[in-house]
């Protein structure tokens, strides 16, 4: 049991702190337990003995609850008004127990917590990568030799995304800042 | 922005030296520990954002202006790509780990794994100048409401 204790409790807190980032009125609040949800899950994967992940996820939390807060501070949120929709509520409660019966069966069918998929398929590359990711690329890190040896095609992808993204931000918000500047001169 | 107090300022000036060399070692060990250039480009990226928040944009773009990012995060991709060409010309496989099949280094040590340790300090440096644009862009523009109740895109200091 042990481990599935822990995450339990985990798993119980994160989605409280989903259901008050949602529900709650101020905006700086619900900020604030999103950031606590991202905490939350760095340490769920620790305890899933994800250390990589973990690392990831906290940095990238940090960095996300300063741009939130620095976005939020000092605004109001503008309350939505109006009648509930009874048919589209009914809808929505239809789809989220079909939702869940669908996941129950499909988790069922999964093999018991703790035991990896690959132990169950012979010749999955994964079986590969395990046994010789050290001898092939040199690297300690399993997690490393196959994001940027073995897959670093994906990789590629990755930064060609977050280059696009960036160059779209800088695209879309610099005009007026340029403008000004030119202006000045 | 002008800034924070004098007590902000001063544990910002003696932390942010080690914030950035703890992210160069998570980027450096990326293949032997945990870690690696995407978390260790966002830990260096923090460690700009620090000096941003604590001593005002002004500051930070005299240290590093918008022109120098744009050319650090070209040249994190660059030469992610021509790692992955290198291996293309020379090894025939698109990303071959040339380095290590040719010269294979002492194992659990730096220099152990060839390309690998490149295209980690490759996607460092593009993942916290990419960071840091996108908060300087963020912090230099915030939309606010105007009277008539849309909103608007207005700068900094024309707010005050």
């Amino acid at each position: 049991m042990g481990i599935e204790l822990y995450l339990f409790i985990l798993l119980v807190f994160l989605i409280v702190g989903a259901l008050i980032a949602v529900e709650t009125k101020n905006l700086l609040s619900s900020v604030i337990s999103l950031g606590a949800i991202g905490f939350g899950l760095s340490i769920a994967f620790l305890f899933l003995r994800a250390p990589d992940l973990a690392i990831v996820q906290i940095a990238v939390e940090v960095v996300l609850l300063i741009f939130l807060i620095r976005a939020t501070i000092g605004r109001d949120v503008i309350p939505t008004k109006g009648h509930i929709h009874w048919a589209g509520l009914l809808i929505v409660c239809l789809l989220t127990v079909g939702f869940f019966a669908f996941g129950y069966y499909a988790f069922r069918s999964l093999n018991e917590f703790g035991t990896p998929i690959i132990s169950a398929v012979g010749n999955a590359p994964s079986n590969k990568y395990l046994a010789d990711g050290l001898k092939e690329t040199g690297s300690a890190n399993i997690v490393t030799s196959i994001l940027l040896d073995y897959r670093a095609y994906d990789t590629l992808g990755e930064a060609t995304v977050l280059f696009a993204a960036v160059l779209g931000a800088l695209a879309v918000l610099r005009g007026r800042a340029w403008s000004k500047r030119e202006k000045d001169k | 922005m002008n800034g924070m107090t004098v007590i902000v300022k001063t544990v910002t000036r003696w932390l942010k030296v080690f914030i950035f060399l703890y992210g160069i070692y998570i980027i450096i060990t990326g293949h032997l520990a945990p870690g690696g250039g995407f978390a260790g480009g966002v830990i260096i990226a923090c460690s700009y954002m620090l000096l941003t928040l604590a001593y005002g944009k002004e500051f930070t773009l005299k240290r590093l202006s918008l022109r120098a990012g744009h050319h650090l995060d070209s040249s994190g991709a660059l030469l992610f790509l021509v790692v992955a060409l290198f291996g293309l010309g020379s090894g025939g496989i698109f990303f071959a780990n040339v380095l290590q099949n040719r010269y294979p280094g002492a194992k659990f040590t730096l220099l152990s794994s060839g390309t690998i340790l490149i295209s980690n300090i490759a996607i460092g440096l593009k993942v916290a100048a990419s960071l840091f644009l996108i908060f300087i862009i963020l912090s230099v523009l915030r939309i606010v409401l105007v009277e008539d109740g849309s909103q608007k895109m207005i700068q900094e200091e024309e707010e005050e």
